[in-house]
């Protein structure tokens, strides 16, 4: 099951090497995005467009608000 | 979304996977920085008083009054343990006996923003309503400051002349954005 983080472990994740995935459409994270952020819109999110990501890795995902 | 997204990774063989259920409204809420051409918009959290009065519903009219006046100040955000905004309650309608609650005289329910909000739309809104002031809270309704609309109205005043200023040094380095862009979530 994928774990709920807040603010504070979203920092230290990325600090240590984790992925912070922007699920919104392209043109939200166009306009505004998280620091460091990559746009993978939940649309496309399949074998191919993951390929290039390390599984072990740890991956963050957020959207525009609480979910 | 972030949830379902996160799903679909593990079923894509990540195997630490974690979801910011915040998002990116609550990124701006704790005032934390962004990236992108939208991240210069100020927005109603940079500008509200994250020190304003807050009150419980038993408080006594007396104290509260006592408290704001000292303070300077001419009202009171009712909250509760969790400092989820209850109500509203200003200095005239604290005139009352002053044994009386502030459950009695508030006004519950007020009108409340989000952080996020980009502030030129939300200070031309209070402009045409006549409101002084208005609530920031949280999606989840927990306060996060009072917005007057004179620091917003100053607010937007110095950013349209820094604006102006650059535009004057180097016009074609520093286009002027016509109005601040809609949202896209």
């Amino acid at each position: 099951m994928p774990v709920e983080i807040g603010h504070d472990e979203v920092q230290q994740l990325i600090a240590a090497g984790a992925y912070l995935l922007d699920v919104r459409e392209r043109e939200g994270y166009d306009a505004e995005r998280l620091p460091g952020a990559v746009s993978l819109p939940i649309k496309t999110l399949d074998r191919e467009t993951t390929d290039h990501l390390d599984r072990n890795r740890p991956v963050i995902t957020y959207c525009w608000e609480w979910t | 979304m972030s949830d379902r997204a996160a799903s679909r990774l593990e079923s894509l063989g990540f195997t630490r996977v974690y979801r910011y259920s915040p998002g990116k409204d609550g990124w701006l809420t704790m005032a934390l920085p962004t990236e992108g051409p939208d991240a210069a918009t100020p927005r109603a959290g940079d500008v509200a008083d994250r020190d304003a009065p807050t009150c419980a519903l038993h408080d006594r009219l007396g104290d509260v009054r006592d408290r704001l006046r000292a303070a300077g100040e001419t009202s009171c955000i009712v909250v509760n343990d969790q400092q989820v905004v209850l109500g509203r309650v200003r200095l005239e309608a604290l005139d009352g006996d002053a044994e009386q609650t502030v459950e009695a005289v508030m006004e519950a329910g007020p009108t409340t923003v989000r952080p996020s909000e980009p502030l030129d739309a939300l200070i031309e809104r209070m402009q045409k309503r006549r409101a002084a002031s208005i609530v920031v809270s949280t999606a989840d309704g927990v306060l996060v400051g009072v917005l007057h609309r004179a620091d917003g109205e100053r607010r937007l005043s110095e950013q349209k002349g820094s604006v102006l200023d650059s535009a004057a040094i180097s016009p074609a380095a520093n286009p002027t954005r016509a109005g601040t862009p809609g949202r896209s979530r």
